[in-house]
Parts: C-alpha cells; sequence; structure tokens
C-alpha cells in the first residue's frame, strides 16, 4: 500500500557565502512514499515558487546515485539515514507522517557555502588536479590479460574508483577530514600497473594539496566509511597513509 | 625531515610512534607493579634501581618527551581540526554509529594527564625527585609509600577511574596508531580491533589488580 505522510521540514537558507544563514520551517502535505527527497524538494519549491517566494537552491544532477552532485546532511546523516545511498536514491517512505526532517549543507570550512544548502566542492578539483591522474600515455587498449593483475588488486581497484566525490566524509568527520576522498583516488590508481609509476609523487602532491586547503587530519573515527554512499573502506586511508610515509622515508 | 611537522600524515606518525612509545612504558610500568603483590622488597629494589641514577634519569627524560610530544602533537592537531570543521556546527547533531572512545580521544587525554599529575606528585616527585635535588625525606622504600595509598578506599576509586578513561584512551588508539603507520587493511582491521581491546584490558587490569589485593587484603 501507498504511504502517504504530511512532514515539517527544517531548512538551512542562506543569501550567500558571506550571508548569515538561518532555519526556515516549512510544511509540506501528503507527500507520497516513492518520491524521492530530492522530488520532494522540487515539490517544496514548487510550493515555494507559486507563493512567490525564493525557492531552496540545492546541488543535484543525475539523479541515480552516481554523479556526485547531491549532498544535504539530513537528520545528522551525510545523505540522510538510509545506508549505501546518496541523496537523491532516498526515498520519503523513510520516513513518518508528522516527522520533523532537518535538512542542511554540508558544513566543513573547505566548503563554503554558496547559498542554502549548494556548497563550493571545487577543493576536490583541485586535489585531483595536484596527481590524480596518470600522466604517462599508455598507449592504445592493450590485450586483455597482458598485464597480469591479481583479482584482488582489481577488485580493491574497482571499490576505491567507485568513490563519486560527493564530499559526505568530508561532511561526516568531526575533523573536516577528506582523506577517505584522497585515498580513494590515490588506491584506484596506485593498485594497478599504470598508476604506480607515478605512485609516490602522486601520494606526496595530493596530500599537501589537501592539508593545504585546510581539510583536518584524520583521527581514524570511521565517520567517513560509514557515511559513505559507496561504502568506501578505510583501508584505503591505511594505503595511502602507507603509500606518504614510505615515499617520505624513501626521499 | 619537515614533513614531520607540516604535514598531516607526519603530525600524525609523531602521534602513532610517540603512543605505541607510552602504550610500552605502561606495559612495562604495569609489570613492575605487580611484583608488589608477590613481594615487597624485590618491588622496592626496582623503585630503587629506578631512583636518582644516571639511566633512570635519561629513561626519564625520554619518557618525558615522550609524553609532551603525544600531548603537545595531540593539541595541536585537535586545533586544527576544529579550524578545519569550521564555526558552523550542524544542528541535528550526528548520528553516525562511531565509537565513543574514539569521538572523545583528546577529553580522554586531559582526564589521563589529571591523574598522571596525580600520580607524579604521589610517588615521583617524594621519590626520584625528592632524591634527585636532596630533598629530606626522600622515599627509596616504594611499598611505603604505594601501600598505604592503595588501602584508601577513595584513592582506589579515583585510580581505577583513571584506568577506566585510559582502557577507553587504548582500545582506540592502539589499533589507530597502525591504521597511522600504514599497517591494516581489510584483513588486519579486524585482527587490530582485537589485539587493541586485548592491550588496553591486559593494562586496565594489571594496574587495577594491585590497589584492589592491598583494600581486600586491608578488609
Amino acid at each position: 500500500m501507498e504511504k502517504i505522510i504530511n512532514i515539517t521540514l527544517k531548512v538551512w537558507r542562506q543569501k550567500g557565502p558571506k550571508a548569515k544563514g538561518y532555519f526556515e520551517t516549512y510544511q509540506l502535505n501528503e507527500i507520497s512514499g516513492d518520491t524521492s527527497f530530492l522530488e520532494m524538494l522540487d515539490i517544496l519549491n514548487e510550493q515555494l515558487i507559486h507563493q512567490g517566494k525564493e525557492p531552496i537552491v540545492f546541488d543535484n544532477d543525475c539523479r541515480e546515485g552516481i554523479c556526485g552532485m547531491c549532498s544535504l546532511y539530513i537528520n545528522g546523516h551525510p545523505h540522510g539515514p538510509d545506508d549505501l545511498i546518496t541523496t537523491c536514491q532516498l526515498h520519503m517512505r523513510h520516513f513518518n507522517d508528522g516527522d520533523t526532517i532537518t535538512v542542511e549543507p554540508w558544513r566543513s570550512a573547505a566548503f563554503p557555502v554558496v547559498r542554502d544548502l549548494m556548497v563550493d566542492r571545487k577543493a576536490f578539483d583541485k586535489i585531483i588536479q595536484a596527481g590524480g591522474y596518470i600522466s604517462v600515455n599508455t598507449g592504445g587498449v592493450p590485450d586483455a590479460n597482458a598485464i597480469p593483475i591479481s583479482k584482488m588488486d582489481a577488485d580493491e581497484a574497482m571499490d576505491s574508483a567507485s568513490c563519486i566525490g560527493c564530499g559526505a566524509c568530508v561532511a561526516a568527520c568531526k575533523n573536516g577530514s577528506a582523506m577517505l576522498f584522497v585515498s580513494a583516488k590515490v588506491s584506484q590508481l596506485a593498485l594497478l600497473p599504470q598508476g604506480r609509476i607515478e605512485a609516490k609523487a602522486r601520494a606526496k602532491a595530493m596530500i599537501a594539496k589537501m592539508d593545504e586547503l585546510g581539510f583536518g587530519n584524520c583521527t581514524n573515527t570511521r565517520a567517513c566509511e560509514l557515511e559513505c554512499p559507496k561504502g568506501v573502506s578505510i583501508s584505503n586511508i591505511a594505503r595511502l597513509n602507507r603509500q606518504f610515509l614510505k615515499a617520505k622515508f624513501s626521499d | 625531515m619537515y614533513w614531520l611537522l607540516n604535514s598531516s600524515i607526519g603530525r600524525k606518525f609523531i602521534m602513532s610512534v610517540s603512543g605505541i612509545f607510552l602504550v610500552l612504558f605502561l606495559l612495562f610500568h604495569m609489570s613492575m607493579n605487580m611484583t608488589l603483590i608477590f613481594s615487597s622488597s624485590a618491588y622496592d629494589m626496582i623503585c630503587e634501581f629506578l631512583g636518582a641514577n644516571w639511566y633512570a634519569i635519561v629513561g626519564t627524560l625520554i619518557l618525558a618527551g615522550g609524553v609532551v610530544l603525544h600531548i603537545g602533537y595531540a593539541t595541536w592537531l585537535t586545533l586544527q581540526n576544529r579550524q578545519a570543521r569550521g564555526t558552523n556546527s550542524y544542528a541535528s547533531s550526528s548520528q553516525t554509529k562511531t565509537e565513543w572512545s574514539a569521538q572523545n580521544m583528546y577529553v580522554l587525554g586531559v582526564i589521563i594527564l589529571g591523574g598522571l599529575l596525580i600520580h607524579m606528585f604521589n610517588f615521583w616527585y617524594k621519590m626520584q625527585f625528592s632524591e634527585l635535588i636532596h630533598l629530606e625525606g626522600a622515599v627509596t622504600k616504594g611499598s611505603e609509600l604505594v601501600i598505604p595509598l592503595f588501602s584508601n578506599p577513595l584513592y582506589v576509586l579515583v585510580y581505577i577511574l583513571w584506568l577506566v578513561a585510559l582502557w577507553f584512551h587504548l582500545t582506540h588508539g592502539v589499533w589507530s596508531s597502525f591504521q597511522t603507520l600504514g599497517w591494516n587493511g581489510r584483513t588486519w582491521y579486524p585482527r587490530l580491533k582485537l589485539i587493541s581491546n586485548v592491550v588496553a584490558t591486559i593494562i586496565m587490569i594489571g594496574f587495577a589488580i594491585v590497589p584492589v589485593f592491598f583494600l581486600i587484603k586491608k578488609l
């Protein structure tokens, strides 16, 4: 049977990066349980536009959990209370009739609020630009299995590569640390032969950029891995630590 | 070697290594305390050995260095992390099911430091330090100081509460230090968690058993 709920929303509103933010409360009635969280916000925005009010600004794009654009800190969880999904994959059936839902932007010094629920995540792009790529020309597609890669390495690299760079790890972390993101981006390359050549320089460059941009120091609380919509593991962080220390000690 | 100061992993490396060093010291100190149960003369021999001798002084200085490094870096990292977190806090406070100890390492550290200061005043000041500056009434027989203190229920209670804080600190700290050194992964994580809990429990029980023994003996 379809679930229909009435909810109260407490949404963070902020005119601009420098403006002072505040919570605004909205009432939303007869929301179907099959509505996604972002569709629910669309409904709210239409309602606001009809009332002649400013709609709520929030990031979104693919709406199928692969682009990493949506964010939102919902009721104490990045991407909401459900596990291993992004906000666009969260459905209203996870809430009950009469619930008050608090919606906030990612809060971290390195992710300043642009407007309302939208934050500036360019810091992640800058970290990638610092070394999250392979600069050697690896030529065309090689013959399959010409370079043997163990199943374990291949799987681990794929798991790391599933990071969509949404920033939930930073949002969840009490230290505002980006270690889970950086370690996933380092691991997806370092585990494979093409990426191994520059592994040391990459780890050093990306960590240096991460520190420079004002992300915090990881204290291994595991909040990131528990909230990651793609289930990226902190074993990546251990790998990054290992590579960075090896690189520094071999200098 | 500037990277130990100006990179996040470098600073954490210092935290990790100094932490492991302090855990090893705790294990030594625990073993030493436990001799008191079997023989107070053996305990006094160790106390004398660790009096105002050059090797004991060097050891004390290295240990003090480890403590200062660990606390200094902890404070520095915590301040940086607070800054990185930003001034806006979440209205819907974090519901992420992290471990309590992992979230409160600095607070636990402050409690441990408090206990450490009481301990330094009660024992180290009256023993090694007094002997070193030739203060009158320097105690060389450790058992004369320890046994009366450990027969005081209030002191034992504070001591055990302190050990509980230490237990929480170590259950996170031990595996976390290996994670920081890069010695972790999907296979090692559960193993290190177990090792952490075992080490923390051994240290807690090993220290607690001595005052409990003397308290019961007095009854």
